[in-house]
């Protein structure tokens, strides 16, 4: 086993090889929800909290799910009627649920960077469950495990997605999901297209690695492996980022028209909840190219993978003692 | 401007400051310099001292007059767990200063002759001279013009809304009009709200890899254009607080050569920090205007070099570690800076050499005391015989890693914390009053 980050902030704390661990830990992890009773003792006696700061029933049922396969026991802390009502500071909230002995925190918040000052404050493991629109990096994985599974299935196995052609499309800019995709995307090989209006992609793509960006999602439909379909946040329109809903749908949206013009193989991701209509039309969300049920499938295997990446790294039982110590 | 300060009247004993070079508008010398009754008595090498006399170790040091903050953020009235007059006072001196401009964002906002007598009473008994900004507006709303004739004739020079920039044409346009004739400067922090709406960082490469929402550089651009437009058709002088942007400096340096009656300053932190530093997510990186890209860096120095720019100025802004130790996007901007600006600004200019320690000095000591109305209380030099004697020794070789916790300041948000400086304040006096002697605090 490589060695395992101590918290998973970003996909860059992971790296090509320590995504190809998750995702092969994630394998065997599957294999465990075909079971009658899919629950394994791996994480016995160790204390997994979700702490949510902002509110998300998938993905908070999603890490609980995957905690509870591995026999963790777990706490959830939301800001519904929590001491964050009554005026609590993030290190304040962080340093209590580390002084109860938790081992894996599992946080999310409306800000950039939110878990990454947790992971300053405590002595736990901090996974990002999506710090505003920064990362969302286990949903990246839980794409790439969908990716490589479609892959297979189409008897191409492989650890990485090499040359795979990936449109990711709507509104990269305010997206911790793009973020965390591109990154682990391109890490598997993969080869990336932004498609969306300039108002929502980001403003400067220095450094990213990314093939290409632009706004002529027809040009790109004939040549692709994956359409990544963003969720369109209505706000956007408030904002004045875009003139319609009707408008975009026209530009930008993956109408059952465009997704004939896809190649046969091509597989469509969403990361939910979808705006049928919008960004996707009600026909190709629920085609046989949609890996979107999928993609929620697997997020409980590619969590149980990740918490015991974290939890059972070589060196983190040496972290744990020494962080113990008076 | 009046000076607050009673201090200097007492007697003092004769101060000797030994072996220093001193540095003025009119040169750079070797020589003591004497300080007796509040003022400069004698200059020259050699110097004997009188029985009793204070003798102050300058060998290695620059002596200059002593510095002048056009931008201070104080916080007293109504944020004293932040900072005190009497605290960032005494901030002031262990940086070099004899005296700061307190900035008017208090709370109450200081936008009447009340509030202006307030806050120069507690100046009274600080360790520097402490003068006073008075609002443009009213509770810097951006509506009502603030009574400008009442707070002048307190000695009021320099009126802001800093923290905000004048959003409306026409207000900002009325206030240059009646402000005209009085003497006073209008003082703009340039920041279309609008266009800077949502952002917590500047708006490039790292905001759009950190996913923290920007502020482009043309929100400041774009007030400043206008404001540009606005002194070109009323006349009257405009100063421009913490300028950021390469873009910034191209419009003051054109509107200069045009013969605008406009000034510019700019930020030890903006000289010295990029946009990177974020990457971090650690809040005492979260300022406004918020820290900007290495080539705007580059051009802020250049510009300090060549003259568009006037002041180094610290837009010390003190937060207690509750405000600030927040997610990025939440915490509130500001730095404190009183204690370590000469060292940035030393490391940040003179060390690369963009320009020599003469004109560092003229850009934090006498054109900010200049453009403050200081000069007739002395600040800004030059130290002559007769002069009162306001002095800041520095030693450019000194090097020590800054610790906040053993600032002056009550804040700590300082992002210099835990990193090597080049230089050090050994001693600062003010009217001839030893406040600072070998970089701790007398009072």
């Amino acid at each position: 086993m490589s060695g395992a980050p101590r918290h998973l902030l970003s996909v860059a704390d992971l790296g090509r090889a320590g995504i190809v661990e998750v995702l092969r830990l994630a394998d065997s992890f599957a294999e465990i929800a075909e079971r009658p009773i899919p629950k394994v003792p791996t994480l016995r006696g160790r204390t997994v909290a979700t702490v949510f700061f902002e509110a998300s029933t998938r993905t908070r049922l999603s890490f609980e799910t995957a905690a509870k396969r591995l026999s963790a026991d777990t706490m959830s802390f939301g800001t519904a009627g929590s001491s964050l009502s009554k005026g609590e500071s993030l290190r304040d909230t962080a340093e209590t649920l580390d002084a109860m002995g938790v081992d894996v925190m599992v946080v999310r918040h409306a800000a950039a960077g939110a878990p990454a000052r947790v992971a300053s404050y405590v002595s736990a493991h901090v996974v990002n469950a999506g710090d505003g629109q920064h990362e969302h990096p286990t949903q990246a994985l839980l794409d790439c495990f969908t990716l490589r599974e479609a892959r297979a299935a189409a008897g191409a196995a492989a650890d990485d997605l090499e040359g795979l052609r990936v449109a990711i499309v709507g509104d990269v800019r305010h997206s911790r999901v793009a973020r965390s995709d591109v990154l682990a995307l391109s890490a598997l090989g993969a080869e990336i297209h932004l498609v969306g209006p300039a108002t929502l992609l980001p403003p400067s793509l220095e450094g990213w690695p990314v093939k290409s960006a632009g706004a002529d999602l027809d040009a790109l439909l004939g040549e692709l492996d994956v359409v990544y379909v963003l969720r369109l946040q209505l706000e956007r329109m408030r904002t004045g980022l875009l003139p319609s809903l009707r408008e975009y749908s026209a530009r930008f949206g993956l109408t059952a028209g465009r997704a004939r013009r896809l190649p046969e193989s091509a597989v469509v991701l969403h990361p939910g909840p979808m705006n049928r209509g919008v960004e996707i039309d009600d026909a190709v969300a629920s085609s046989p190219r949609s890996r979107v049920t999928r993609q929620v499938r697997n997020g409980v295997a590619v969590r149980m993978a990740v918490l015991f990446h974290l939890l059972n790294g070589p060196d983190q039982a040496a972290t744990r003692t020494a962080a113990a110590a008076p | 401007m009046t000076s607050s300060r009673t201090s200097g009247t007492r007697p003092r004993p004769a101060v000797l400051v030994e072996g220093g070079t001193v540095v003025g508008p009119g040169g750079v010398q070797r020589a003591d310099v004497l300080v007796e009754d509040g003022v400069v008595a004698a200059l020259g090498p050699g110097l004997a001292a009188p029985a009793g006399a204070l003798r102050l170790d300058a060998g290695g040091c620059y002596v200059a007059p002593g510095l002048v903050d056009l931008h201070a953020h104080l916080r007293e009235p109504g944020n004293e767990p932040a900072e005190t007059v009497e605290t960032g006072a005494r901030a002031a001196a262990r940086g070099g200063y004899s005296a700061v401009v307190a900035m008017p964002n208090t709370e109450p906002a200081i936008d009447s002759a009340a509030v202006v007598r307030d806050v120069l009473a507690l100046g009274r008994d600080a360790c520097v001279e402490v003068a006073v900004a008075g609002t443009i507006t009213l509770g810097r709303r951006g509506e009502h013009l603030s009574p400008f004739a009442e707070m002048s004739a307190l000695g009021v020079r320099l009126f802001t809304d800093d923290g905000r920039g004048v959003q409306d044409p026409s207000v900002l346009r009325r206030a240059l009009e009646y402000g005209r004739d009085l003497g006073i400067v209008c003082a703009e922090h340039c920041e279309d709200e609008r266009l800077a709406a949502g952002g917590h960082m500047h708006e490039g490469a790292w905001s759009s890899r950190l996913g923290i929402p920007g502020q482009s550089a043309l929100a400041e651009e774009v007030m400043l254009a206008r404001d540009l437009a606005l002194v070109r058709e009323t006349g009257a002088p405009m100063h421009f607080l913490h300028l950021s942007t390469a873009g910034s400096v191209r419009l003051l340096a054109a509107a200069r050569a045009e013969g605008l009656p406009v000034s510019g300053e700019v930020t030890p932190h903006h000289l010295s920090l990029t946009d990177a530093e974020v990457a971090t997510y650690d809040p005492v990186y979260k300022v406004n205007p918020p820290l900007r890209t290495p080539a705007d860096l580059a051009a802020l120095a250049a510009a300090c070099a060549e003259g568009t720019i006037d002041a180094v100025a610290t837009d010390h802004a003190p937060h207690p570690p509750e405000d600030k130790d927040r997610p990025f996007e939440e915490a509130p901007p500001g730095m404190i800076g009183l204690e370590t600006a000469l060292a940035v600004a030393y490391g940040a200019l003179v060390v690369p050499g963009h320009l020599d320690v003469m004109r560092l000095f003229a850009l934090l000591s006498w054109q900010p005391a200049r453009l403050a109305g200081l000069t007739g209380a002395g600040h800004g030099g030059p130290l002559v015989p007769g002069a009162p004697a306001h002095i800041c020794v520095f030693d450019p070789a000194a090097h020590g890693v800054f610790d906040p916790a053993s600032g002056a300041s009550r804040s700590r948000n300082t992002p210099f914390g835990g990193r090597e400086l080049t230089g050090a304040v050994r001693h600062t006096l003010v009217g001839g009053e030893p406040v600072v002697i070998a970089g701790e605090a007398q009072r």
